[in-house]
């Protein structure tokens, strides 16, 4: 069930739009930020709420790739592979993290501590290679530094 | 030389607050706009300041705003949306703006709105600007407090509310149309055009889509008049532009140079040229779905119609430079694979076309190309152009393949001849 906090801070995006679905993204979202992902009884408990079908939901759910139908572990992060941090060595910064970490691209680790998922640019061309880890950005990769930015997500 | 978009933007410090940025002048061009009361007015000033919209395509600003229905004609609720989905890759500029100067946007949002007679504004922001969001919201709060925002603006009978909508991801959600589907929680598949936006959009109401650099214009068009405008740059198109360098130069950044500003003083006065131990080979002129030009282009000017002449577009203004040490069927590749991936899926030329392409140039790039690869590709650039596929990610995509094709012929050519990748 739905919590009543949950819907409290549904009710405020809601509020914003001419139709109720309107709002189905941001609902999303807040599920997820409470409960970690999306999954099939979140989607059928919000589609109810926001009267729409389940397979309607699921279809927008799908769709966004920062809404996440499958378990992500405690911190997700995002590597940008497109153009600028592809020509200033992405694919190293993925390789060493697919080593540290042990997992490759759309895996967990075991510990469920890391998700690791590929990204489109984050806007962050000038300090390319860049990634995202939960809210944060990291800039100007290199190599040495990856462990040090990893220690700090527990 | 003028900055009026970046004079109060202090990168890596926090952006003024409501009371910093009225200290600075803001929001002076609003009180001018409401007590003249004359929306029509300042869209005969924008349109007559040369204002073309920074997202890309350059429409001009003041005449999409008079699309809107206006007198007996209008339907209301209007909405204005800013488009703040900023994801084509090699793009940083809108950022810069959201997060260092948020109540320039809001200023620039109310005097729009107050233009197009909206009542409900929306900024679309992509998910992946947590700091953009934390501090857009701040300043909307703030602009509320003021009473710039909500109902019965200084008293001018005028009401606008700005929501802030973070998104959830995909490129796709860029395209105004597809934005729209995104807000009424959709997936964010284009729509048929016409009915065009400003006619029937959101909720099927008349509704402006505009990117944040454009909006962030706006005020000191109301404040200072369309000829100051068009006096801060070297072209016909009015205003300056923020410019940007990313990959192997000196000094990737972002510029607030005077729109029209030349290839060369952008890359070498301003990026500082490329590192030591790299040749450019050529650039990207405005993001991912521009056509590459080489690099004897330099003296090109960086304005919509002299980017068009040299033969490819001014895009968002931010340049991506290809150095001779990267492999330039590896680059076309890593494009591909993102405009592949970023596909809505919805018609088939793209949904079907881009992966085609992305497994022939893996092929050629992995030595395994035949030379009849060459054909296949050059076939795609017109199948997926302008005309065939429902919006414009597709066209966009082959921009840069069908000039790569052209510029770099020999490079494929020696990948297929030697059966290997040149670079590795
Ligand atoms: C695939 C695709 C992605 C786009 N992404 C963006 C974007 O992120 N930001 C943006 O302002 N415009 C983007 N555009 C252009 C918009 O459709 C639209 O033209 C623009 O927001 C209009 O604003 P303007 O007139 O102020 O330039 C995109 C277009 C396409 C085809
Ligand atoms: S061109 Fe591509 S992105 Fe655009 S509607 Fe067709 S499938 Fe979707
Ligand atoms: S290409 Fe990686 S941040 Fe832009």
């Amino acid at each position: 069930m739905l919590t009543r906090e949950e819907l409290a801070e549904m009710d405020v995006e809601l509020a914003h739009y001419e139709q109720k679905r309107g709002g189905c993204i941001e609902a999303l979202k807040v599920l997820q930020r409470r409960r970690g992902w999306i999954s099939d009884q979140s989607l059928a408990e919000l589609a109810d709420f926001l009267e729409m079908s389940v397979d309607d939901l699921d279809s927008v759910a799908t769709f966004y790739n920062l809404i996440f139908r499958k378990p992500v572990g405690r911190h997700v992060i995002l590597v940008c592979d497109s153009v600028s941090c592809w020509a200033t060595g992405c694919e190293q910064i993925l390789d060493y993290l697919a080593e540290t970490l042990g997992i490759t691209l759309g895996q967990t680790t075991a510990d469920r501590r890391f998700t690791l998922l590929p990204n489109a640019c984050l806007g962050a061309c000038d300090h390319a290679p860049a990634l995202m880890i939960d809210a944060d950005l990291h800039g100007d990769l290199r190599r040495q530094k990856i462990d040090e930015i990893l220690a700090r997500y527990e | 030389m003028e900055r009026p978009l970046t004079e109060n933007i202090r990168p890596g410090q926090f952006p003024p607050g409501i009371v910093d940025y009225e200290r600075a002048g803001g929001y002076r061009a609003l009180r001018k706009v409401l007590a003249d009361a004359d929306p029509g007015g300042l869209i005969k000033t924008v349109t007559d300041s040369h204002l073309r919209g920074r997202g890309g395509a350059g429409f001009p600003t003041g005449r999409k705003w008079s699309f809107v229905p206006r007198g007996e004609q209008a339907v209301h609720p209007v909405y204005l949306i800013i488009n703040a989905d900023e994801m084509e890759p090699g793009t940083f500029k809108d950022r810069l703006l959201l997060e260092g100067n948020p109540h320039q946007l809001i200023e620039g949002i109310i005097i729009a709105g107050y233009a197009i007679e909206a009542d409900t504004a929306f900024i679309f922001l992509r998910r992946e600007y947590t700091l953009a969001e934390h501090r857009c919201a701040r300043a909307i709060a703030e602009a509320c407090e003021r009473g710039y925002l909500g109902r019965d603006i200084l008293g001018s009978g005028f009401s606008l509310d700005v929501y802030l909508h973070s998104s959830a991801g995909r490129y796709i959600c860029g395209e105004e149309t597809a934005l729209l589907n995104a807000l009424e929680g959709r997936r964010a598949i284009p729509r048929a055009k016409p009915p065009f936006p400003p006619v029937t959009g959101l909720w099927g109401k008349p509704t402006i889509v505009n990117n944040v650099e454009t909006i962030c214009n706006v005020p000191q068009i109301a404040e200072h008049g369309a000829d100051r405008f068009r006096a801060l740059s070297n072209s016909v198109d009015g205003g300056t532009k923020l410019y940007g360098v990313s990959g192997r130069v000196k000094k990737p950044g972002l510029w607030e140079l005077p729109m029209g500003a030349s290839i060369r003083e952008i890359l070498e006065e301003h990026a500082g040229g490329m590192k030591d131990g790299w040749a450019l080979r050529a650039i990207m002129p405005g993001g991912a779905s521009t056509e590459f030009l080489p690099a004897d282009r330099l003296d090109v000017k960086m304005d919509f119609d002299s980017v068009e002449a040299a033969g490819s577009r001014l895009g968002t203004g931010t340049m991506i430079v290809l150095d001779d040490r990267t492999c330039p069927v590896g680059m076309i590749l890593n494009l591909m694979r993102f405009f592949a991936r970023e596909s809505c899926g919805w018609c088939t030329p793209c949904r079907e076309g881009l992966p085609w392409l992305v497994r022939t140039l893996e092929a050629i790039e992995n030595g395994e190309g035949q030379a009849a690869d060459m054909e296949i590709l050059h076939r795609h650039t017109g199948l997926l152009g302008p005309g065939h596929t429902f919006c414009a990610l597709a066209p966009g995509a082959v921009e840069p393949l069908q000039s790569g094709l052209a510029l770099f012929e020999e490079d494929f050519l020696r990948h297929i001849r030697q059966k290997s990748c040149p670079w590795k």
